[in-house]
């Protein structure tokens, strides 16, 4: 389920962290479905298992997992617009922080949202 | 858990281990690397009770290692130039460790009959190199210890091997917190298995943390600049290392990802590019700080 890339310079409990994110976000690992257990793997992809559970309690602070004592990590129910958000919000950083590179200054930004924003409106009246 | 303090070993006037201190959490797997006659073998050596330290403590979940037969049956060291009693058979070694280890565990060691392919009648000195590794980590793995001690221990075995020897280390960390101290100098075989590194030089600990937070903690950063912006630049970092290649300004710098991040885009350069390191690099960069350089033969 996992694939990870040893030879990546990527810590592995951040590869870690991503994968889960990824199959949380894309609904492969339902909410409330259990995560493997620590143990599990461990053995699986021959990792260390202080990693793993570094990757879990990651999870967990990020609101993607719960824990229940004694028996493992379980998938968060996930709020849909939440989640389209902040991935929007990432890609935004993206674009801005090219379009920096670019030279383009803040002002060109802002007028470029304010005609978006002006744009809508119009529609709106019509 | 290991706790050394301040621990020091002169052989002959040379000092091989120097007032070094050094934990190592229970269940955690630790790398220990070092330079060449660095003193990882030595320190080892007085971990497993092999030497006696010149001054200091060593201690194995707070009792002390030396002449302490407790210790030693949890405790297990598998050396660089293995030992196996001459004449002697697979089956017969591991009846010498049964009666030597009182948690030795025949099931185990019947299972991992599957995992090691080898003929249990065959005699251990008329194997080959590689296979003497493989016998010595099926009797070392089924004594069940608490502590293992592993001094360059993947050397000589074939990848198919490699991984499955690290498999049966991480399920017994995972399985009942075995605490693992490996040293090595190849890097890229303990990246994936390691929690914790500590880098050693002449006897002494260079730097003890989280492989992780090392990793995240060192950048490797390329820009280019716009003109007359360098010295500004460099100021206003920590650095370990920097190289000019053209118009590309390759630093390795130290510091929190996000606040070197602002440093560098509050120049605006043309390109920047930003990695985390390697052990490899970070192992190369941190010894060279402390004059263990890697030069070209051009420079020498």
């Amino acid at each position: 389920m996992i694939q990870l890339d040893i030879r990546s310079r990527q810590p592995i409990y951040e590869q870690l962290v991503e994968k889960f994110k990824e199959l949380i976000v894309y609904d492969v690992l339902h909410a409330d479905e259990q995560l493997p257990s620590v143990r599990q793997l461990a053995k699986e992809l021959t990792i260390n298992p202080n990693t793993i559970q570094k990757a879990y309690r990651e999870l967990e602070r990020q609101n993607f997992t719960y824990s229940v004592p004694g028996r493992g990590s379980f998938v968060a129910p996930q709020e849909k617009n939440e989640q389209k958000v902040n991935e929007m919000k990432d890609e935004l950083r993206k674009l801005f922080s090219e379009a920096l590179y670019l030279g383009l200054q803040k002002e060109e930004i802002l007028e470029i949202l304010h005609s978006v924003e002006s744009f809508d409106g119009e529609e709106d009246q019509k | 858990m290991i706790s050394v303090s301040q621990v020091s070993k002169e052989f002959d006037g040379e000092e091989a281990v120097q007032d070094l201190t050094l934990t190592v959490k229970k269940g955690s797997i630790y790398g220990l690397l070092g330079s060449n006659g660095a003193g990882k073998t030595t320190l080892l050596k007085i971990l497993a009770g092999i030497y006696r330290q010149d001054s200091g403590y060593v201690t194995i979940d707070e009792r002390k290692v030396y002449e302490n037969p407790d210790i030693q049956q949890r405790s297990l060291f598998l050396p660089d130039s293995l030992y196996f009693f001459p004449q002697t058979t697979i089956r017969q070694m591991a009846n010498f460790y049964a009666s030597t280890y009182e948690r030795w565990n025949e099931e185990r060691f019947q299972q991992l009959a599957h995992v090691f392919p080898i003929d249990m009648k065959r005699k251990v000195q008329r194997l080959s190199k590689g296979m003497q590794r493989q016998v010595a980590f099926w009797l070392a793995m089924s004594s069940m210890p608490d502590v293992l001690l592993l001094d360059e221990p993947i050397d000589g075995l074939d990848a198919v091997m490699r991984q499955k020897v690290k498999n049966l280390i991480v399920q017994d960390v995972a399985d009942r917190e075995m605490t693992v101290l490996i040293s090595s100098h190849n890097l890229r075989e303990v990246e994936d298995l390691c929690d914790h590194i500590g880098i050693m030089h002449h006897g002494k600990l260079l730097l003890e943390r989280d492989l992780d937070d090392l990793k995240s903690d060192i950048h490797k950063v390329q820009v280019v600049l716009k003109e007359g912006e360098e010295d500004a630049f460099l100021e206003g970092l920590d650095l370990l290392y920097k190289e000019r290649r053209g118009s590309i300004l390759l630093c390795i710098a130290r510091g929190e990802e996000s606040v070197v991040v602002r440093h560098i885009r509050s120049f605006r350069p043309v390109v920047f590019d930003m990695l985390p390191l390697t052990l490899e690099e970070i192992f190369v960069y941190e010894l060279g700080g402390h004059g263990y350089a890697v030069e070209t033969l051009m420079d020498a």
